[in-house]
């Protein structure tokens, strides 16, 4: 198991919501970034503007793992609300710093960790005549003090501090005295640094931190979207910021000033969906980000566009459900939902991502997938993946990418046409060819809902309106030879263990992975990419006696979709589920894996 | 059945638009409406409209929602792009159609159900973006497909065919768009042909969102005695405000009527809108004042028609939105596509 060690360790903030703690976390996190270390952050946080509880989470990994440990060991508890439970999570060992403005009783019932108290709040109210500034230097303060004990470099922080304030030179120096208060008082009274520290090294070159969401949004732009619709709603909000940024920057006439895209903000998600399926009926790339809830409002919709085969990108930040649930917490709930959504016989092409870079990749190839198979396509994050930074390889981009846009008849190929027909297969591939309004009167022919036959006409009639939906499937079908591959790592050695994950399991269960073969017990593993699945996930659990499916979410839902999917024996797959809300950590995965595999071993 | 082909028959000397084409070229598959319902005489005036304006119909989107009235897109121009979509929600994919591409005359087709109900909302929202399109709703006070259910627009005590009378007050959607913000905001019948193509005509030709609200009686459920929808209710309590004519950038405008009843509006293509005040008092220009004339006339259960409001000056969506001219869907990718080194650059900020 892991530290806490150089390089190796967990810092965890307990702050209150709208104190501006979030950019003295960020900053910390991006020193260590800074630094060389390869570092995670894990933002949780509540459902609620000011006042209620939130932490973050930076791990320290020098070995670059990216996903959580599922360990403390440095508690910032900078609230006071929520004291007890912070020193209650910290690891043994483990050191608590907290605001020794206020005197906290209850430390005595800790005597395996660490205690240091620094008058934060004091020596801020020392310094600083603003109350509201207060505040802020406090937090500041605090990112002094750590840095002070894990041996932050001072001048990396200085660096970050100046391009922040690069505009407001004023704020470069009131922020640096407020970490040198921290920074200088934790000296002063503490052995510093601590036993587990950072020490810089060469690990985050080329690299990047960013979070899912902006990495899709720009996707999006690169792919050549300009149409995007969307209800506002956590956690996918942050998606539709992005594009709004990156259009505003990057897709602008120069001359005219003129826009080359459209977002409409919509009255809820079933506007939302309609709008981008207009759009992308009259031939726009268009997309809406949306969370589990919308999907739910939006499925209607969703089924239409799957009938009338229009290419639309739908993406998922899943959120804590069922219902409202909790808004702000991740979780991998929408795998069935988004795979089959609709009434009547609808199944979908979904793209899982685990990391921005592939959010970026994925994006594109999701609106590429839209248009060849001329269907809705799901791209499914999470909130974990969408609004937290990741680091990742710095995001790249092939000039030669030419947009996949399907069977789009111009008006050249339709006057060579004896006549045409919306939904014949002309090709025998299961695809076929789409006119755009407007092209020419030959191309006209009428989108409808109720059933219609290869010539888009209305029909009633049993054969032609199983033509249309068993070519449908046919179509879905062939779509498993286009979509993202899954990823497989083999184990050293042979193995009667598989496990298979999905999106952001991916960093816990590969870790796990890793530190399970060290110990002597090789599994292999496959991450899945796509859905439908391609032959490799089937021929995958084939190979393997026992196959854990680990997951978030609380019905095992990746793992009966492989049920429903393949030829898989119900008895092979042993669901390991995660769905606190909070991300999943490597120890969770460690923890399931062992105790059947051990059970194994006694039997 | 909604989808029998018409054969198509031209005649000797058949009278051509300016396209060289007849008014067969603008006409859809056979209706399988109830004989005498109210919709296939709207159906009649907007193939008339269209034909009129010369309109390339495949350069035209015609979009409805569900009902029997949305089911009647498919029984007009045939070389149309046509949608037939989702229960009240036909607003939503007209505005994301004519956000990729706003050179195509729309015509959204719904019903009193579909816009009034289920469709309240989007319709609504259509209205305060002011899409550019004009919205047809052929309101009867039931629900025909389902067979007869009374809707939202029928009137408070209106009778049914079997039951007891209406106990719920109608939404007016002349009255609701005068309040959202519609800019082109009429009422019609659908007995009354040459009122419904010179509006259908003005509301295409209107830059933003325009509404027809086009009493359109259901034979079949809504045409009894003490229905306030009826034939005969209608003819008896009809009521012309101000007749509109579109005239087109080459034509003059002849003033016919004494000074301060005709009303040149101009338009954004250099035609105009002639309004015709048959109630001299009235003035359509003014938001406040046609909705207190139009809730005066409804205490007097009079059913006023005409081109009741309308404001050419509002942004449609395509300027809000700050679009450029030319379509979405015509930019080609190169110039969508920032390249790898602007790519590059902008990742500084996540390092």
């Amino acid at each position: 198991m892991s530290g806490p060690g150089l390089n190796d360790f967990v810092i965890k903030i307990g702050t209150v919501n709208g104190t501006g703690s979030a950019s003295a976390n960020g900053l910390l996190m991006k020193s260590i970034f800074r630094m060389g270390i390869p570092v995670v952050g894990k933002n949780v946080f509540p459902s609620n503007i000011q006042g209620l509880p939130t932490w973050y989470e930076i791990r320290v990994s020098g070995d670059g793992h990216a996903g959580r440990s599922g360990e403390v060991h440095m508690m910032v508890a900078m609230n006071q609300a929520t004291y007890d439970q912070d020193l209650a999570e910290l690891a043994t060992g483990g050191v608590l710093l907290y605001d020794s403005t206020w005197p906290r009783p209850q430390l005595e019932n800790r005597p395996d960790v660490t205690v240091i108290g620094v008058p934060l709040m004091k020596m801020c109210n020392e310094v600083v005549k603003a109350a509201r500034s207060r505040i802020l230097m406090k937090n500041m303060a605090y990112v002094g003090a750590v840095a002070a004990l894990v041996d932050i470099d001072l001048a990396v922080i200085r660096s970050l501090i100046e391009e922040t304030f690069a505009a407001k030179a004023k704020l470069i120096d009131s922020n640096m005295v407020a970490v040198k208060l921290g920074y200088d008082y934790v000296k002063s009274h503490y052995d510093c640094p601590l036993r587990f520290r950072v020490a810089a090294l060469d690990k985050t070159k080329g690299k990047v931190m960013i979070d899912g969401n902006t990495a899709a949004s720009l996707g999006c732009v690169y792919a050549g979207a300009t149409f995007g619709a969307w209800y506002p709603i956590t956690p996918s909000t942050s998606l539709m910021d992005g594009f709004v940024k990156y259009c505003k920057k990057l897709r602008v006439h120069e001359e005219s000033g003129k826009n080359k895209f459209c977002i409409i903000q919509a009255e809820d998600e079933l506007a939302a969906a309609g709008l981008i399926i207009g759009a992308a009926w009259n031939g726009a790339r268009a997309f809406t980000p949306t969370s589990g809830p919308g999907i739910s409002l939006m499925s209607e919709w969703i089924g239409f566009a799957y009938y009338t085969e229009i290419p639309v990108v739908f993406f998922d930040i899943q959120r804590t459900g069922p219902s409202t649930g909790m808004p702000t917490r991740t979780q991998q709930c929408d795998i069935q939902t988004t795979a089959y959504a609709s009434h009547g016989d609808t199944k979908h092409i979904v793209l899982y991502p685990s990391d921005p870079n592939e959010c970026f990749d994925f994006a594109v190839r999701s609106f590429d997938l839209a248009e060849r198979f001329q269907t809705p396509v799901f791209f499914l994050s999470d909130i974990d993946l969408g609004m937290n930074d990741w680091m990742v390889d710095e995001l790249t981009w092939d000039d030669n990418y030419v947009p996949d846009r399907g069977k789009v008849v111009t008006k050249d190929d339709l006057d060579k046409m004896e006549s045409f027909s919306r939904y014949l297969d002309v090709d025998g591939d299961h695809i076929p060819y789409r006119s755009l309004p407007g092209t020419d009167p030959k191309g006209a022919y009428f989108l409808r809902g109720s059933g219609h036959n290869a010539h888009a006409r209305y029909t009633e009639l049993g054969h032609e309106y199983q033509e249309i939906v068993d070519r449908l499937l046919a179509k879905w079908e062939s779509a498993k030879t286009a979509v993202p591959a899954p990823i497989v790592q083999k184990a050293a050695g042979s193995t009667r263990y598989g496990m298979i994950a999905i999106g952001t399991s991916d960093a816990a269960a590969t870790e796990a992975r890793t530190r399970l073969e060290a110990d002597g017990m090789p599994v292999d593993y496959m991450r899945v990419r796509a859905f439908p699945f391609t032959d490799e996930v089937e021929a995958f659990i084939a190979d393997h006696e026992e196959v854990f499916v680990v997951e978030q979410n609380r019905d095992a839902q990746l793992l009966n979709l492989l049920l429903t999917e393949t030829n898989a024996a119900r008895e092979k797959l042993i669901p390991v589920l995660h769905y606190s809300g909070e991300p999943l950590n490597y120890r969770f995965v460690c923890d399931a894996l062992m105790k059947r595999i051990k059970l194994r071993k006694i039997a | 059945m909604t989808s029998f082909l018409k054969p198509k028959i031209r005649r000797h000397n058949e009278p051509l638009n300016e396209l060289g084409l007849a008014r067969v070229d603008y006409e859809g598959n056979m209706s399988t409406l109830c004989a005498g319902c109210g919709h296939d005489s709207v159906t009649a005036a907007i193939v008339r409209a269209f034909y009129e304006l010369s309109i390339p119909p495949h350069r035209a989107l015609k979009i409805s929602g569900i009902g029997c009235s949305s089911k009647t897109t498919s029984y007009f121009m045939n070389d149309s792009h046509g949608a037939n979509t989702v229960h009240g929600r036909m607003p939503s994919f007209a505005t994301g159609a004519l956000s990729a591409n706003n050179d195509l005359p729309t015509i959204g087709i719904s019903g009193d159900g579909d816009s009034l109900s289920i469709g309240l909302g989007q319709m609504a929202h259509a209205m305060r973006r002011n899409v550019n399109m004009l919205y047809m709703l052929e309101n009867n006070g039931v629900y025909g497909l389902t067979k007869g259910q009374f809707s939202a627009s029928a009137d408070l005590g209106s009778l049914p065919k079997k039951g007891d009378p209406n106990e719920f007050p109608a939404i007016d959607p002349v009255a609701f768009a005068l309040s959202v913000g519609a800019t082109f905001i009429a009422r019609s019948f659908s007995g009354d042909r040459k009122q419904l193509v010179s509006l259908i005509k003005a509301g295409l030709k209107h830059k933003g969102f325009a509404i027809i609200d086009v009493i359109s009686p259901c034979v079949s459920f809504n045409d009894h005695k003490g229905s306030t929808k009826s034939y005969a209710h209608t003819y008896e309590f009809y009521s012309k405000a101000v007749h509109a004519d579109y005239i087109a950038p080459s034509q003059e405008i002849v003033a016919a009527y004494d000074e301060g009843e005709v009303m040149p509006v101009e338009l954004h293509d250099g035609g105009y809108i002639q309004l015709r005040k048959l109630d001299a008092d009235y003035d359509p220009t003014d938001r406040g004042a046609a909705f207190n004339r139009v809730m005066d006339s409804e205490r007097k259960n009079e059913i006023l028609t005409g081109l009741l409001f309308i404001d050419e000056k509002q942004p449609d969506l395509h300027e809000t939105q700050n679009m450029e001219a030319r379509p979405l869907n015509e930019i080609p990718y190169t110039e969508l596509n920032p390249g790898a080194d602007a790519l590059s650059a902008l990742q500084a900020e996540f390092r």
